[in-house]
């Protein structure tokens, strides 16, 4: 089997209705010469690693060593747990609270599962989490789906480095919401279309996201931001299940965001030169962690 | 085009927050401990540029220490790892330093006890590392493939006889790196091949006259 090296040659290799996450996980067996089985079942260890950190971090209410994070997941879930009506659904609620979970854990050294990086591991898992449970999904289709948001991103890699230090954060949380919104679509049985849709609609609306993290900690703002990502891959999936269409083709979306990622000034490009990162909190933290974070013999 | 696999986006599992300051540190502990040998009696560690500043905050620190220690990438004692090195009585020192020539991610290891090492490495982002300098000695060791790695007196016939016995043992050779820091003294090979040495290659080797240090790096797992 051959590569699959952009969206077109996806939708080709799809054409005769073969389901995406299909072709993605026939792709994987042949190039990494593995049996489905075995791949399925990394899959499976990762997902539990995501559900496994999601509950710890929900648990757990401790200010990162910063102290700018690491209490707000609990927050959140707390206020679906008690009010009585409230503007949004249960699954709004998860989304939100498990995306900051997941990162708050990240930030205190607990284990995660980069996706596709550390900054933007709490986009796919919020959301696979939040519908299967909410929406009653099997394990075996939360895995077909995390293969499906794997492969998306994959042939997203495959064109630009997903790194904010080389195309800023679009290319971190931007790509794990568009991931995410293609999971989401394909759990609810959505069509191949209607799954690149998704991740064309959800990349479309993050793209030039500056990269400017507060004392070069993986904290503001990535955490807060994997929940928004999160509800961004909500709106993309309901609207391409809905039938709607991006107008422009997912594959040049991708040149755009390549442009865009070039443009950007590197003092928003993870260098914490720039953004957030100089506002008069940031450097004032920064004068106080520079005091704090001074190496002893120990 | 580069096969970028499914796998390698969603994954790997690790303990965070950054998989260049964190999981990329363990990895350069992991490969630094393995080309010093055995276990260390002090390591001093020196961090360089965005490692100084923002180490503490992503666990940099404990991250290395773990490295040296054995620990893999989401080994949740590496929070811990401080601890650890204690119960091994492994001494532990760290400085910082800021240096504009040096990547922004770098760190010294230097590695003491009946024998000194000095080792540099670099993270790279997404857990990519490379060991750049060992001893002095240019190298480039990254994990990706079985590496030998050889300090030896420089004189004639050392890289004939060398790679006869990795010739002698059907292995490919990669990628090979050799350096000399001064004529007649002493030079280093690194030498990255496609399939495992086997520990009766790696004696032959050291029985080479003229050969002062010969380490097998493994493969860092994914
Ligand atoms: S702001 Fe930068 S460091 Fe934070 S998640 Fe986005 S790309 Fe990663």
């Amino acid at each position: 089997m051959k590569n699959i090296e952009n969206f077109q040659e996806l939708i080709d290799s799809a054409r005769s209705n073969k389901k995406i996450t299909l072709v993605f996980q026939e792709l994987e067996c042949s190039m990494l010469e593995k049996e489905i089985t075995e791949l399925r079942k990394i899959m499976s260890k990762h997902l539990n690693t995501m559900k496994a950190a999601i509950k710890q971090g929900l648990e757990t209410c401790q200010l990162s060593e910063s102290g700018m994070s690491g209490t707000d997941s609990s927050k959140i879930f707390q206020r679906y747990q008690q009010s009585e009506k409230l503007p949004c659904n249960m699954l709004f609620g998860k989304i939100i609270s498990y995306a900051l979970a997941t990162m708050e854990e990240n930030q205190r050294m607990g284990k995660v599962v980069a996706c596709p990086t550390a900054g933007s591991c709490g986009i796919v898992p919020a959301v696979i989490t939040a519908y299967a449970e909410e929406m009653g999904i099997s394990v075996e289709k939360q895995i077909d789906a995390m293969f499906t948001a794997g492969g998306i991103g994959k042939i997203v890699a495959q064109r630009m480095p997903l790194a904010g230090a080389v195309a800023g954060c679009q290319a971190e949380c931007g790509v794990a919401g568009a991931m995410a919104a293609a999971a989401i679509v394909d759990m609810l049985d959505g069509n191949n279309s209607q799954i690149i849709n998704a991740a064309a609609l959800a990349l479309k609306n993050i793209m030039g996201l500056a990269c400017d993290p507060i004392a070069g900690l993986v904290e503001v703002p990535c955490i807060k931001r994997n929940s928004f990502l999160g509800i961004h891959a909500v709106a993309a999936s309901e609207m391409a299940l809905a039938g709607i269409e991006s107008f422009v083709p997912i594959d040049e979306i991708i040149d755009a965001m390549i442009q865009i990622g070039n443009l950007m000034s590197p003092v928003i490009k993870e260098s914490s030169e720039g953004g957030l990162a100089v506002t008069k909190t940031a450097l004032e933290l920064n004068k106080k962690l520079e005091n704090l974070w001074d190496y002893q013999v120990s | 085009m580069k096969y970028i696999s499914i796998l390698d986006i969603i994954g790997p599992s690790m303990i965070g927050p950054s998989s260049s300051h964190t999981a990329g540190a363990v990895r350069l502990g992991l490969l630094a401990r393995n080309i010093y040998g055995s276990k260390p009696g002090w390591v001093k560690f020196t961090l360089y540029n965005s490692f100084a500043k923002t180490g503490k905050g992503h666990g940099t620190d404990k991250a290395l220490i773990a490295g040296i220690l054995g620990f893999n990438v989401d080994d949740p004692r590496i929070r811990n790892s401080y601890e650890y090195a204690k119960n091994e009585s492994i001494q532990i020192e760290f400085a910082a330093e800021d240096d504009p020539l040096r990547h922004p991610n770098a760190v010294d290891f230097t590695f003491y006890n009946e024998a000194s090492m000095f080792i540099s490495g670099k993270s790279l982002g997404a857990g990519e590392v490379e060991i750049d300098n060992i001893k002095g000695f240019k190298a480039s060791i990254r994990g990706d493939l079985h590496t030998i790695f050889i300090i030896h007196k420089d004189k004639p016939g050392m890289l004939s006889r060398v790679t006869e016995f990795i010739q002698e043992a059907n292995l490919n050779i990669a990628t090979l790196l050799c350096e000399r820091n001064e004529k007649g003294k002493e030079a280093a090979m690194t030498i990255c091949l496609d399939s495992v040495p086997s520990e009766d290659l790696i004696n032959s080797i050291q029985n080479i006259s003229g050969v002062y240090i010969v380490r097998s790096i493994d493969v860092l797992k994914k």
